[in-house]
């Protein structure tokens, strides 16, 4: 049992949690943040995606008690009033439909934009389907998210 | 009409999911809930001889491990098989008993034998590995084509050969002699591979009991919410219906998967009593790789015979299914009346026979899974048709136009009757979008890069709109496959549809919303669709089968046809004119011609204050309807996929995918091109890399993601999608159902391009080592006889 | 996973204190597979010892004909980073294709290489461009570092500190990935270091990591993709599973060697 401090959407959060606590685990039932969702057991699915400290990782293969001051974002911290311009285009192009991966493709989605810009590198189609890599949808086909990712990119 | 029908509106559901504030079933929290893992058998097939809870039972925060016999006991009753199938002989098929918690026996590695109620999930799973079963390990059958082989292990003790029934259709006699009188017979052995369904949402299920009301409330990841109440309640003996609610929130993806009632929901139900606390159960995907029922598994032997023009004279197919070690829900009907019924797809074939036998290995059950026996006949159809092309020197859409039907409606020699249907226009379309006439070219190009580049058809029919009653009952099904619908206008106008139906991502709070804004000129914003609770909602038969369209929506549309004429009367006998003279749009009603109307709020007050309704009139505005579709309907459609194969490592890249549907009326254009999207993604995955292996030791190989290949967005490309359309006359829309199409139609469409690139055949799923060893295999020089 | 106690170190003496202190310790750094694995019941330590917030853990640097990377560095920060894109190209390239982009936020070589995966793409980085492995105690020569499969000549409670690779003239990596786990099913590093080729073999050993003779002496008298033709790699001793045979992983052997190739020439 450890004691942690950290930021998650912006506000401060210090809980005494077991060290074997997953930051998917920890979100979703110390914070009830539940819009991470656990998809699968290999770190493969991407469906509980959220961010630390700028970066996009897997928080179902982050322990909580690794992330004292850390600032994690989720997908429930990612609006600001308005839906993030991601968030607006995967509506706009039907980019989910179950919506079960979509938190984890918006997350992974916002933070590819981030990177590409700052590389000063185009975020070419190719691009997106390879940086999708860790991201599984049994729904769309990617088709749709890829647009999604394409038309935020133009908007960020 | 910028909401209506055939307008591409975004999704009104969209909001909550984007804000991750959906309510999947694992999101919801209950008071003073505990939790269950499950005790699974490692083995695929043993005695149980004794079960040692006394070690997790020992565990601060363990509240109970409940067993089989327990379970049995307590009256709880077996898993049902819902479709009576009956063998070529006469026998009734032969279903081996299936009990919640195995008592006897377990029968395939996952079979679930004991359920432990703990404090905390980690509690829950560290407890379940502390219960001790004795086992009698037994020599598993595993084998699809084997299980009938002398010698082999009986899966259930008092069926013979493991199996389940023999089944036919069409006609033997005929279609041998139509085969001994070919010019041409081409013979093909397939087989199509074992697939798990992996909706990204594992399985949940949260069981409350209330001992105060003797009331169950399940949530559940169901597709079907009314009919796991029915299903819980008649067979399973957990509860009468009208102290049993389910509750369908928020579901992540069904594809079939989530239709059946599992070994995990009744114990959980069954346990919460027992217990006297709320428990609750997600599946980790190891745990719904060996849980979730499994598709498709078929073993195929056919022949097809043409005349000297090449016009098909007879097509004989031998199929063996795989049920796996118990009959699942609709594990019966899959194999037989969706798939032997389809074998004619779009040709005119004068004689038809397919023989098909279901057998029982220790593997996981098997069911409907995304097109749910028309995959399966689509293969079998349409790699015939290419194989046939190049033995006889044809080129492969030249064979299909010869053989094309033309006129409608067509009864086949399997069953069915094709309603509507222009194969011509559809292929023409596809071809065009997918500029076969530069194939060639690209493929030399492609040549001079050490590549090699194929194309593949698919020209396929399917049979949807999940059923006719009547027909369903005289085939077998344990069900109707209506639908209910019930619309209430509020008293200040706002709309409510109720629906049986369930959405779990085809957009039914948008699409179905759009029948009413079309119908009366509501902003659709005040339309609210409501689905998935037994207790708001009339009973009705759920979502699969591409059901939601020419059912769901049919049976919106009735009820919507109730509320028209009951507002017609009220506005009449308000604006004293006659009915027929009343027009409703825009939201009003006015007297045609004039400008005497009522707002859409006027008429719904008028309606629940009934200060001024026609003589004999009931006050409210609510309209019901249960819609009992006439016939089946039958998408097609076309598709055309060309492929680029790298013979040094075997890769096959999708270099493009062209999907040319005939799905009749579209009610929105964006959310269709998304299930063919899906359902083509799926196909792909079948075609090229899916694929549930099994050792002989009946161990599953493929039980996470490391193993079972997912296609990924790097694995397939942007697609094409064109519509034509030839509306069904068997619903008020013209609606054929649009959610499995892609998936039915894709995979063959991708190994047809396989082998047009490679030259020789190659069995699914196509991966990189199976198509290197394919071109090996080719191009060896064959040893000197 | 079961239960586990956590210790953030801020040196590596209290490290390596903590480590010898624990019943059954283990490092963590990334934990992309280490917490996996634990989550499988397939690895139970008793501590964790988490070293990424250790001074000069996690950086890299460029020396006299050396780049040293920390232990702790992230696979997207080696992909990333100029001197490594500068110098080794082909090692940027290797660490941009481990994993997917959440994993390459967090797994590090160090994890990779002191787990040994026989799958993993560092190992054959490590072996293949001749690089020293520093510890705590010692500097290991990769040659001497790899032991089979999940094993390597690391002493109980020694820490791997960083990886010193000497840069090479030229270099390059091919990987097949396993379609479902997206691990080499055949990944082969080629380099020409100060006047010597190794060639070295990670995804398709049945015991990890393995240098190739053949291919080393074939490309050492000429450094190009034909030299290898009729190089036929041995598939006794090489994995065959369900997702291909030892025959297969032969060929694509081949086929990423002189792709690799290809890439440095």
């Amino acid at each position: 049992m450890s004691s942690i401090t950290m930021t998650v959407n912006g506000k401060a959060v210090s809980q005494d949690v077991p060290d074997n606590t997953l930051l998917s685990d920890f979100l979703r039932e110390s914070l009830r943040f539940t819009g991470t969702h656990v998809g699968c057991d290999t770190s493969q699915c991407g469906a509980c995606v959220v961010h630390v400290d700028g970066r996009a990782v897997k928080s179902c293969t982050t322990l909580a008690v690794s992330l004292e001051g850390a600032s994690v974002t989720t997908v429930e911290g990612v609006a600001n009033g308005d839906l993030h311009p991601m968030q607006a285009a995967f509506n706009e192009h039907h980019g989910l439909q179950c919506g079960f991966c979509t938190p984890g493709m918006i997350m992974t989605g916002i933070d590819m934009v981030n990177r590409y810009k700052a590389a000063g590198k185009p975020l070419t189609e190719k691009a997106i389907r390879a940086e999708l890599e860790g991201n599984i949808c049994r729904c769309t086909g990617y088709h749709n998210i890829v647009k999604a990712i394409e038309d935020a990119a133009a908007n960020m | 009409m910028s909401d209506g029908i055939g307008a591409r509106v975004k999704r009104k559901e969209d909001k909550r999911f984007l804000l991750g504030k959906g309510k999947y079933t694992d999101d919801i929290r209950v008071e003073n809930q505990s939790f269950g893992a499950f005790v699974r058998s490692p083995h695929a097939h043993a005695r149980i001889k004794g079960i040692d809870a006394s070690a997790a039972l020992a565990m601060d925060g363990v509240l109970a491990v409940h067993t089989g016999p327990e379970l049995k006991a307590d009256g709880i009753g077996d898993i049902i098989t819902g479709w009576a199938i009956t063998s070529k002989n006469g026998d009734p098929m032969k279903i081996g008993a299936w009990s919640p918690l195995a008592t006897e026996k377990v029968r395939y590695v996952g079979d679930s034998v004991a359920i432990v109620v703990a404090e905390t999930q980690a509690l829950a799973r560290l407890a379940a590995e502390a219960v001790d079963v004795d086992y009698e390990v037994l020599a598993p059958t595993v084998a699809t084509g084997e299980a009938m082989n002398p010698g082999q292990a009986l899966v259930h003790d008092e069926i013979p050969n493991n199996m389940c029934f023999d089944w036919e259709v069409g006609d033997e006699a005929k279609t041998d002699a139509g085969l001994a009188g070919a010019a041409h017979v081409t013979e093909i052995d397939l087989i199509n591979n074992r697939l798990s369904p992996n909706a990204i949402e594992p399985r949940s299920a949260i069981a409350v009991y209330d001992d105060a009301e003797d009331h169950y409330t399940l949530y559940s990841t169901s597709q079907n919410p009314h009919v796991a109440r029915l299903v819980l309640s008649a067979f399973y003996n957990v509860a009468p219906e009208h102290k049993l609610r389910v509750i369908a929130p928020d579901v992540g993806g069904g594809f079939g998967s989530k239709i059946y009632i599992y070994p995990e929901e009744i114990t959980c139900l069954w346990a919460s009593m027992k217990t006297g606390r709320t428990i609750r159960w997600t599946a980790e995907r190891s745990e719904s790789f060996m849980t979730d029922a499994h598709a498709r598994d078929h073993v195929t032997t056919a022949k097809m015979g043409f005349d000297a023009d090449g016009k098909i004279v007879g097509f004989k197919v031998d199929t063996i299914a795989n049920l796996g070690a118990y009959a699942s829900l609709f594990a019966t009907a899959t194999p037989t009346y969706l798939y032997g019924t389809l074998l004619s797809g779009q040709y005119a074939m004068p004689a038809i026979y397919c023989n098909v036998k279901a057998v029982y290995t220790n593997t996981v059950p098997v069911d409907a899974y995304r097109g749910a026996g028309r995959p399966e006949a689509t293969y079998v159809v349409e790699r015939m048709m290419e194989k046939a092309a190049r033995e006889m020197n044809m080129d492969v859409a030249d064979l299909r136009r010869k053989n094309f039907i033309r006129e409608f409606p067509y009864q086949t020699e399997v069953l069915l009757a094709y309603d509507a249907g222009d194969f011509d226009a559809v292929l023409d379309m596809a071809q065009q979008a997918a500029n076969v006439a530069g194939f060639q070219a690209r493929k030399a190009e492609a040549t001079s890069r050490g590549k090699m580049r194929g194309i593949g058809y698919s020209c396929f029919i399917e049979a949807c709109g999940l059923a006719p009653s009547a027909a369903a009952g005289s085939l077998g099904s344990g069900v109707g496959l209506w639908e209910s619908a019930e619309v209430r206008v509020n008293p200040v106008g706002t709309i409510e549809i109720l629906t049986g139906a369930h959405s779990h991502g085809q957009g039914h709070e948008t699409t179905f919303a759009q029948l009413a804004a079309d119908r009366f000129g509501v902003p659709i914003d005040n339309v609210s669709i409501v689905h998935g609770d037994t207790d708001k909602v009339q009973f009705g038969m759920g979502t699969y089968g591409s059901r939601s369209g020419p059912v769901g929506m049919s049976a919106v549309m009735k009820a919507l046809d109730k509320v028209e004429a009951k507002v017609k009367k009220i506005v009449a006998h308000s604006l004293e004119a006659a009915e027929d003279d009343i027009v409703i749009e825009g939201g009003e009603a006015k007297i045609a011609g004039t400008d005497k109307k009522m707002a859409w709020h006027e008429i719904g007050l008028a309606a629940y204050l009934a200060h001024n309704l026609p003589e004999g009139m009931e006050p409210g505005l609510k309209e019901t309807s249960f819609f009992d579709p006439v016939n089946f309907s039958f998408p097609s459609g076309c598709f055309i996929c060309e492929v680029e194969v790298d013979p040094q490592t075997g890769t096959t890249q999708i270099v493009q995918f062209v999907a040319a549907d005939d799905f009749g009326t579209i009610i929105n254009p964006m959310i269709v091109e998304g299930q063919v999207h899906g359902g083509v993604t799926q196909g792909i995955g079948q075609a090229l890399m899916e694929g549930v292996v099994y050792d002989d030791d009946g161990q599953l190989l493929t039980g996470s993601y490391m193993d079972y290949c997912m296609p990924r967005a790097d694995d397939v490309p942007s697609y094409t999608i064109g519509h034509g359309c030839t509306p069904s006359p068997n619903n008020p829309l013209g609606l054929k159902g649009c959610g499995e199409a892609g998936a039915i139609g894709s995979p063959v469409a991708v190994i047809n391009a396989i082998v047009d690139a490679i030259g020789t055949d190659v069995e699914m799923p196509a991966t990189p080592s199976r198509v290197w060893a394919a071109i090996q295999a080719s191009s060896m020089p064959q040893a000197a006889e | 996973m079961y239960d586990v106690k956590y210790h953030k170190p801020a040196s590596l003496a209290d490290a390596v204190a903590a480590l010898a202190a624990a019943d059954d310790g283990k490092i963590l750094s990334g934990g992309q597979t280490l917490l996996p694995t634990m989550k499988q019941h397939l690895a139970a330590p008793s501590d964790l010892i988490d070293v990424r917030g250790i001074d000069g853990m996690s950086s890299i640097s460029v020396g006299n004909g050396t780049i040293t990377i920390g232990a702790a560095t992230v696979h997207a920060d080696v992909a990333d980073s100029s001197e490594v894109k500068a110098n080794i190209p082909a090692l940027a390239a290797l660490a941009e294709g481990i994993g997917d982009p959440a994993v390459r936020a967090m797994g590090t070589i160090g994890g990779s290489i002191a787990n040994n995966d026989p799958a993993a793409d560092y190992p054959s980085a490590v072996l293949g461009l001749g690089a020293t492995v520093v510890t705590n105690t010692r500097e290991i020569a990769a040659d001497d570092f790899f032991d089979g499969m999940f094993a390597t000549s690391l002493d109980e409670g020694e820490i791997i500190t960083a990886v010193r690779f000497p840069i090479p003239s030229r270099a390059g990596y091919a990987k097949f990935p396993n379609p479902a786990s997206r691990y080499a099913m055949a990944g082969v590093l080629v380099a020409e270091t100060g006047g010597s080729v190794r060639v070295a073999v990670t995804g398709a050993g049945s015991d990890g990591v393995f240098r190739h003779a053949g291919m080393e002496s074939a490309l050492a008298s000429n450094f190009t993709a034909g030299a290898l033709d009729g190089i036929t790699i041995d598939p006794d001793g090489l994995l065959s599973d369900i997702h291909g045979s030892a025959a297969y992983r032969a060929n694509l052997v081949t086929v990423m060697a002189g792709r690799a190739v290809a890439y440095a020439a």
